[in-house]
């Protein structure tokens, strides 16, 4: 991964982001921030973290990060635990919650906790909080809690009561606890692979590696082949669309092979694309610059998710300026303020009337792309997560609504 | 030397405001719940939704700045409640307090003269979240002795900037005005530019808008 300098920022968001982040940076600089989480590879934690710690160190806050250690074990029943707190039905055992245990007091009694701040992500560390002593104490969820098994919910906010704080990326996510809670989006880079500019002959490139013709209107979605983003649902609607409006679809997203469901929506969405020629499903191997060619290469985005955590997808596709319809769920509504950054649909007729509005009108379709790429400059980028991550530090000093620095 | 410098008394020093935003784990699926809990949330709640949109969407042609307008529209549906709170005079009230017995007596007011509406419930997921925020104001480097400093730093300073010393300054901080126009009058000695500048109302405008308004009036005062 390339590593960013914050003036690399500078020309994307301004100067005066930049002077912001260092005025708050100058309030932070006798104070220890040590990140805690479960991985130092793979996952979005440990892409965000990868990318903030060296930019934290430019600013010369003193940002370190430490991982837990857990075997097989623990790891299949946090995966458990994830997927309760998703909502999903989990059967979960008595031996489950021991383990779980287990493992967190081995940590407790093994990781040396340094720290003025602890940011512990996700609900694997959850139970280091046992070691805190006058410090101040972050628990940052990243999962969609809007709709927990209760089960589950119960045991991990056992642990919150000491945590001074919690952090959430959707309001939606919030519940009755007996700390303060702050509302954080995820953000972008405009710098990495995925999001930076690229020039048109990279974008007609990966376009002719993967045979789709740019000779129509070219209708995308992004994402894993999951129930969850229905594509069987943007089959449906593209099929509306094709009624009146030629155009192709896009159905991109990574290989399922170690995910038995994946195989077997996959296999749904071959079945309900055969003998569509104007239907391209791409598999693909983890390849963000192909991502971004494609996301380029697109006349609109659909992100017609079921749930979604906070669907990042979208804001990637408005930073490149392109007109989208999604679902309203998850944080996309946070993303995407119908009729103006974006449409907003709850089926696969609106999706699909959408859709056609955008194609039949395209400057409509350009005003709306250009207003949610400046949504995305304003409020989704990496500088802004910075900087709302500083406020939070400094806000776990203040518990004033007004706070003057 | 020019009437503007010779009348300075003390520089205006320009401050800025970032915020974050504190979730309160409060939630209203029908507008029953929804006045209730208007009457029950700090006040920097109802400031957080009367305000959001005029930071997050500051690039978008003006809107009504109110998440409870944008709310009973979009999701129960009620185009004319919508409508009746997206236009209320936020300009006229002192504090958070009378705004917030304006929007609350505004949907009681309805709710009673149409009770069938007290039956609408927004779907799971799309319920109103009461939010709130925490304001952290911070001194810039730069300050004013001069109406034409004042003017010059006004067309660079953050967005940010602009909006604590109009809109904070005034409902929040409860000040009698803006921040701009009691220095102009008070140390500038240009009540009338202060007026002018009073009389904006700045709930009309995007925020780049508003520094364009505002630059025209002290263009204009300069060269008189």
């Amino acid at each position: 991964m390339t590593r960013n300098k914050l003036e690399d920022y500078e020309p994307i968001v301004g100067r005066n982001v930049i002077d912001d982040l260092r005025l708050l940076a100058e309030k932070l600089k006798d104070r220890v921030i040590q990140h805690v989480n479960s991985t130092s590879v793979g996952g979005g934690v440990a892409e965000i973290l990868n990318r903030m710690i060296p930019l934290f160190q430019d600013l010369g806050v003193d940002c370190r990060w430490d991982v837990i250690k857990g075997g097989e074990a623990f790891f299949n029943v946090t995966k458990k635990f994830h997927n309760a707190l998703h909502g999903r039905p989990e059967n979960l055992e008595r031996k489950d919650f021991d383990i779980f245990l287990e493992t967190s007091e081995q940590n407790i009694r093994q990781m040396d906790i340094y720290g003025d701040i602890l940011f512990i992500h996700d609900p694997q560390p959850v139970a280091l909080i046992r070691k805190k002593k006058d410090n101040k104490w972050i628990w940052r969820c990243h999962v969609d809690v809007s709709d927990p098994l209760p089960e589950v919910w119960a045991f991990i906010s056992g642990f919150l009561g000491r945590y001074d704080a919690a952090v959430f990326s959707a309001p939606g996510f919030s519940q009755k606890l007996p700390l303060r809670q702050f509302l954080i989006s995820p953000s972008i880079d405009p710098l990495s692979e995925k999001n930076k500019e690229i020039p048109e002959k990279t974008v007609d490139e990966v376009m002719a590696k993967y045979k789709v013709p740019r000779d129509k209107p070219i209708v995308t979605q992004i994402s894993r082949f999951d129930r969850l983003k229905d594509p069987v649902g943007v089959i449906e609607t593209y099929r509306l669309v094709k009624k009146y409006s030629d155009c192709r679809l896009i159905l991109a997203g990574g290989t399922a092979t170690d995910d038995p469901e994946g195989a077997a929506v996959l296999k749904e969405v071959m079945e309900k694309a055969a003998g569509d020629p104007d239907i391209h499903i791409l598999l693909m191997s983890q390849n963000d610059l192909e991502i971004n060619a494609i996301q380029r290469a697109s006349t609109v985005i659909l992100q017609k998710s079921i749930r979604e955590g906070f669907g990042l997808t979208v804001a990637e596709a408005l930073w490149k300026a392109k007109p989208v319809v999604a679902s309203n769920v998850g944080g996309i509504p946070l993303q995407i303020r119908h009729k103006y950054s974006g449409l907003l649909c709850h089926s696969v007729e609106g999706a699909a009337f959408s859709v056609k509005q955008l194609l039949n009108s395209p400057e409509y379709a350009d005003k709306i792309g250009v207003n949610g790429r400046e949504h995305i400059r304003n409020n989704f980028l990496l500088t802004r997560h910075l900087r709302d991550y500083m406020l939070l530090f400094l806000a776990l000093y203040h518990p004033e609504n007004v706070v003057y620095l | 030397m020019n009437r503007a410098v010779q009348s300075i008394k003390t520089p205006f020093r320009f401050f800025t405001r970032l915020h974050l935003t504190e979730l309160t784990g409060l939630k209203a699926a029908s507008l029953v719940e929804l006045a209730r809990l208007i009457r029950e949330v700090p006040g920097s709640s109802i400031y957080h939704h009367t305000h959001r949109f005029l930071q997050q969407h500051l690039y978008l042609s003006p809107e009504p700045p109110n998440d409870f307008a944008y709310w009973t529209t979009g999701v129960l549906g009620e185009e004319r409640l919508g409508e009746i709170l997206a236009s209320i005079d936020t300009m006229q009230f002192k504090d958070i307090r009378s705004l917030r017995e304006k929007i609350s007596e505004t949907l009681e007011d309805y709710v009673n003269a149409h009770p069938k509406v007290s039956l609408k419930f927004a779907d799971p997921g799309e319920e109103f979240h009461f939010m709130k925020s925490v304001s952290f104001v911070l001194p810039t480097s730069h300050s004013a002795a001069s109406l034409e400093d004042f003017t010059d730093i006004l067309g660079k300073i953050t967005i940010d900037s602009i909006y604590y010393h109009i809109f904070e300054a005034r409902l929040r901080l409860e000040k009698p005005t803006n921040d701009f126009s009691l220095w102009l009058e008070q140390s500038c000695g240009r009540p009338e530019l202060a007026n002018e500048i009073g009389r904006l109302d700045p709930y009309t405008r995007t925020m780049e808008g508003l520094r364009k308004a505002l630059l025209d009036i002290l263009r204009k005062g300069i060269a008189k």
